[in-house]
């Protein structure tokens, strides 16, 4: 059941990718080959959600965890791992999360890429990142889990890029995996530093192990360090790559080039989470190194905020969802940081049902503009795309945190742990968080009144061919819908409730020492009530400046232009490492290839050498004269030296 | 079947081959034809000869197998001693593989000399496999230093516009450096009395004297590795061999510098191995790290690649030098993966040159377009080169890094920066010659991948993903052979560390 889950995408992804090279001779019969594209690949994907349902069950309920080994992978010396899944509450959690948004993805996609040419390789593209999405949240060890980490990465370049033709998606596809690759650079080493304290990579062996080295220092990088803190801080800088915080975060942004169904699937709800579901994963590795927790929560709180400021200034829907999603990223981070692992995957889950939801309701929007992004050519659109307009409701109710919404649950739980952990960070984090989630319930409403009120700002031409969506893209987001409704009040008693450890069992470690889930229950009542009222006060602020006033905007950019032109160009974040690392790596490879290979290695190794040769022989052979004069002089020279050295030898 | 000579019968079943070629008469056009299919069927022979090798394999000992031995120069006992272990024998299949390949690549796009094209490939097998078996090091010397003159004139006769200069660089570089090997060799025999690896292999040489000639052989193996700064042979070689010639290059020639250090240097020097670690961690480290910045910025498709076998092969020293068991097995990985992943990128590159007749990165652009399934075919060994899980590159890079990190982070930390760098200059290179919109009038009527050319790729597809899904069956041959080797390592390092305590 399990391993038909995993690999029925594969099946799928392989079978539409086969399709993709059949090259039809009439419309008609491309038209077949898409819809049987379409067919194979959502068929493969709901048969797995309804047994990722199944095992869902089976696990999380019933507690049946388990472990199905597939095949010996790579072996050698005392290295050894499989391929194998683990199914635990943690994976059955990620599992269905994944399969269900994805479904729902697969499913819009046939509305919203109707008009496209290479459907069989987008459905293709969408099977095979959530087989290795799902490679990634079952493996029972650490390189596999990279092998999923890296395929994901790779479907997000392929889905990136998949309208190739475009040089802004190509750039951006690149600078994905690139980024990305980063990431892994320290993924991998933190797996190297994982065998060298454990002797294993496998998840049960080193959690079972982590608590007996929870003081053991190891000599690396020529000094004494804190074990498992390195190799927690090697893991994260990984999973900061793949989940766009504060540093590695550029790509995200940039990502939004792919295709609409692709931002919500990938780049909102499921790929870059998995750095937090990695970070809850190896929990019991964690917990063992109060560092690394402090660094975790004070990058997850920064980028909560970073991404919050810059998420207000922006002006292309996407690009605002994409720094809400970056934002939202840091809530869990910080959310990890202060122990409440739990919290933070409760906010993945709801997290991944209203920001899919989003970003398939402004894949309508831009549906329904004729492929419009910016906000600036939007508004007026509510009456004419009411069912959107409502979904896009639900969404950002969820997202500001506005009770009995999904968002509100689990956001309110996280700021209550950060609270309740009674550490520096933790409070740190609290208040970052509670000034993101002004910014948050601003920006979305900001969006919200952009987009659908005011006077209609496109050409008429446009507006006159706005239109709802069909149905198989209205009923996937309705089904997000209740999730982004629902998912909060069903999920928070097992959750984060009193009993939390009889619904997560031992997939997530909390030591005592770390109380914050415990703590967060009886927190002082303002800051149970501040997330909603800071919420409250950010639609309200929106509504004062984008809806009931004209100008504000405007005259605040003026007043503030260098912030505003700060946030706006997102902290100058991508000119830094142009001009700090992209464009001297082209010039130092410039130079290495014309400097050091051509002048220095080549022209004093084998073409001087060659060069000089050439030149003494040239020299011999201007001796060869041909006058007889001439050797006859130098033989008399050579005479001469012959008697004078024997006449020095014999008298000296 | 045990009892074939398996490994004469795989080294010299092409060069009978040959020699059959070489009867052939006619006119031209039949000559060719002839010699062709020749070619390929005794190659196609030879590499399913070889198969018989890895199926009678015994993985359960360090001792060499299908040993066969005759006195050669009875005076100076030298013999004609052939043998391989679980380090040697996948790189005969490795040449057995690939000659085929090569000489499929070769079908349509060589129409010059076609017979003695053809010639000169089935000699080099016999060149390749003979360096694999031997286990006597004047046969070993002969072998190797062989191997230059069918390279030298497949380069030199069938390559491009600079050809002669090419030839000529690749010739004496490799040259001066086996030179110096020569006199390691001599002094071997002068030393130990014998020119029988098996019997050096546990032959305890003078720590001093173990020092000299890991140097002299270290100039030998640096240059045909290639090892920075002694690369600069290599892009100039590749950009002017012909494609199949390359192939064989970056195949399996450059393995020959990796296996040497292997066989001799770690092996029969261990002390002097030991003492020099740290020297070839640091030219390995530049290694990575420079010829992948060349890479970003060259023009040239070939060069680009080339300059990508410096870096990935200098993750082989790395792992060879880590001196532990996964990193000595990662290296040995890492070169059968390089040998398949970078011959194939080549082929990938020798595709679109034999349409367009250009190498020039700027000429191609939108190809994806017209050509959907050569844009598959060059994403997977795109992506074998980056090492993606799944794929060979990631087990031999992986291994070798954790092997290297056992050793020394640093060095870990530093080589693994050429696993970002590695995907920069790939896609890079993917995105200006596959990706974009067609707009070069050139480019409009290419042809995709015919059936020829698939047949050559898709042997290397499946090994690759084989490689990288499952490659137990291969490290499971290596794994007695590199634990002997480590072994011997451990003991000489007690020795030296004992010694150094002495001396204290």
């Amino acid at each position: 059941m399990t391993v038909a889950v995993v690999f029925l995408p594969l099946l799928g992804a392989i079978i539409a990718g086969a399709l993709a090279f059949v090259d039809p001779e009439d419309k008609h019969k491309k038209h077949r080959i898409d819809a049987m594209a379409q067919r194979i690949t959502c068929g493969a994907l709901l048969a797995s959600m309804v047994l990722a349902l199944i095992v869902f069950w089976n696990v999380a309920v019933q507690g049946n965890a388990h472990t199905v080994t597939i095949l010996n992978w790579i072996e050698s010396g005392t290295f050894q791992v499989s391929w194998a899944l683990k199914v635990d509450t943690l994976t059955a959690v990620m599992m269905l999360v994944v399969t269900v948004v994805s479904a729902m993805v697969h499913v819009y996609s046939i509305g919203y890429m109707h008009h496209d040419g290479s459907i069989p390789r987008f459905m293709a593209y969408l099977n095979l990142f959530t087989f290795f999405m799902l490679m990634l949240v079952t493996a029972d060890n650490l390189v596999q889990m990279f092998f999923g980490w890296e395929g994901v990465g790779l479907a997000s370049y392929l889905l990136i890029g998949f309208w190739y033709d475009r040089p802004s998606a190509n750039a951006a596809a690149i600078k994905a995996f690139v980024v990305n690759r980063v990431g892994d650079f320290g993924f991998t080493l933190g797996i190297f530093a994982t065998f060298l304290l454990f002797g294993s990579v496998h998840l049960d062996t080193i959690f079972a192990a982590a608590p007996g080295q929870a003081n053991t220092m190891i000599s690396v990088y020529g000094t004494e360090l804190h074990a498992l803190t390195l190799i927690c801080l090697l893991l994260f800088v990984g999973a900061m790559g793949k989940s766009a915080q504060l540093g590695l975060h550029t790509w995200l942004p940039d990502a939004m080039e792919g295709p609409t169904p692709v931002s919500a699937l990938i780049h909102a709800a499921t790929m870059v989470t998995a750095g937090v579901f990695m970070v809850a994963r190896c929990s019991p590795l964690f917990e063992e190194s109060d560092a690394a927790l402090t660094m975790v929560t004070v990058v997850g709180a920064l980028t909560c905020l970073f991404a919050a400021t810059v998420a207000c200034t922006q002006f292309d829907i996407k690009r605002v969802i994409a720094y809400s999603t970056c934002s939202q990223l840091g809530y869990m981070f910080f959310a990890c940081g202060v122990s409440a692992y739990n919290a933070a995957i409760f906010h993945l889950m709801t997290h991944a049902f209203f920001k899919a939801l989003l970003f398939l309701g402004s894949g309508a929007v831009i549906h329904a503009m004729s492929d419009e992004q910016d906000m600036r050519k939007m508004g007026g659109l509510w009456k004419l795309i009411p069912v959107t307009y409502a979904l896009m409701w639900i969404g950002n109710l969820a997202l500001a945190g506005i009770w009995p919404f999904a968002g509100y649950f689990s956001k309110d739980f996280i700021l209550e742990s950060a609270w309740g952990s009674h550490t520096f960070v933790g409070h740190l984090a609290f208040w970052f968080g509670a000034a993101a989630a002004f910014l948050t319930a601003f920006y979305s409403w900001r969006l919200l009144i952009m987009t659908f009120h005011g006077r209609p700002r496109a050409d008429d031409s446009v507006m006159a061919r706005v239109h709802e969506s069909p149905k198989v893209m209205l009923v996937p987001m309705m089904v997000l819908a209740v999730g982004a409704v629902c998912a909060g009040f069903i999920a928070y008693e097992p959750m984060v409730g009193h009993h939390w450890g009889s619904f997560w069992r031992d997939s997530i470690v909390i030591l005592p020492v770390h109380p914050a889930v415990e703590a967060a229950h009886d927190v002082p009542l303002w800051v149970k009530l501040s997330p909603l009222g800071v919420g409250l006060a950010g639609i309200a602020l929106a509504y004062v400046m984008y809806m009931f006033t004209s100008g504000i905007p405007e005259m605040l950019t003026r007043r503030f232009r260098p912030l505003h032109a700060f946030l706006y160009n997102k902290w100058y974040f991508d000119e830094l490492y142009n001009a700090v690392i992209v464009s001297p790596a082209f010039r130092i490879g410039r130079g290495l290839w014309k400097g050091g290979d051509g002048a220095l290695i080549d022209g004093v190794g084998p073409d001087g050498v060659a060069a000089t040769a050439v030149r003494i022989a040239r020299g011999a052979a201007r001796l060869q004269t041909g006058y007889i004069f001439h050797y006859a002089f130098a033989m008399l020279i050579g005479v001469l030296i012959l008697v004078s050295w024997y006449l020095f030898r014999v008298t000296g | 079947m045990g009892n074939l000579p398996f490994l004469s019968l795989v080294t010299f079943l092409p060069l009978l081959g040959a020699a059959f070629i070489l009867v052939i008469r006619g006119a031209p056009d039949i000559v060719a034809r002839n010699a062709r299919n020749v070619a390929l069927l005794t190659s196609g022979a030879t590499f399913l000869l070889s198969l018989g090798i890895w199926f009678n394999f015994d993985p359960s000992t360090a001792d060499f197998q299908f040993e066969e031995r005759a006195l050669w120069m009875p005076a100076f006992n030298i013999a004609y001693h052939m043998g391989v272990d679980g380090i040697s024998m996948p790189f005969v299949l490795l040449s057995t593989l690939l000659i085929p390949i090569c000489i499929l690549a070769s079908w349509t796009s060589i129409t010059i000399r076609v017979k003695e094209y053809m010639i000169a490939f089935l000699l080099m097998e016999t060149m390749l496999v003979g360096t694999f078996c031997a286990l006597d090091i004047i046969l070993f010397y002969l072998f190797f230093e062989g191997v230059l003159i069918p390279m030298f004139l497949i380069i030199g006769v069938w390559g491009g516009p600079r050809r002669v200069y090419s030839a000529f660089k690749f010739f004496l570089y490799t040259l001066a450096g086996s030179v110096l090997m020569l006199l390691a060799l001599l002094t071997l025999y002068l030393h130990a009395g014998t020119t029988d690896i098996p019997s050096l292999l546990v032959y305890d040489l003078p720590t001093g004297l173990q020092q000299w000639l890991w140097l002299a052989c270290f100039a030998a193996f640096a240059v045909k590795l290639p090892m920075w700064p002694v690369h600069t042979w290599l892009p100039d070689a590749h950009v002017e061999a012909p494609t199949a010639g390359s192939v064989i290059l970056a195949g399996v020639l450059l393995k020959f510098g990796g296996y040497g250090f292997l066989r001799f240097s770690l092996p029969m020097f261990p002390e002097a191995s030991i003492t020099f670690a740290p020297l070839v961690f640091a030219l390995s480290i530049i290694a990575v790290v420079y010829p992948s910045l060349v890479a970003l910025a060259q023009e040239d498709m070939k060069k680009l690649i080339a300059y990508s076998s410096v870096a990935h092969m200098a993750f082989v020293t790395v792992g060879a030098f880590s001196m532990t068991v996964p990193g000595v097995e990662g290296a040995i990985f890492q070169m059968l993966s390089h040998g398949v992943v970078s011959a194939a990128l080549f082929l990938v590159v020798g595709v679109v040159y034999d349409r367009t007749h250009s190498r020039d990165i700027a000429s191609y652009g939108g190809l994806v377009h017209r050509m959907p399934v050569y844009a598959l075919v060059f994403m997977l060994f795109m992506l074998g080169s980056v090492g993606l899980p799944g794929t060979s590159g990631f087990v031999g890079e992986f291994l070798v890094l954790l092997g290297a990190f056992q050793h020394d982070a640093w060095v870990a930390t530093f080589t693994a920066t050429g696993v970002i760098l590695g995907a920069a200059y790939m896609l890079y290179l993917y995105r200006r010659v596959i990706l974009g919109a067609l707009v070069k009038d050139s480019l409009k009527r290419m042809k995709d991948l015919s059936p020829r050319e698939l047949l050559v790729f898709a042997p290397l597809i499946v090994v690759v993903l084989w490689m990288g899904v499952y490659p137990d069956p291969l490290l499971g041959v290596m794994h007695v052979s590199v634990q002997n080797i480590v072994e011997r390592l451990d003991v000489a390092r007690a020795a030296l560390d004992a010694s150094a305590l002495a001396v204290r």
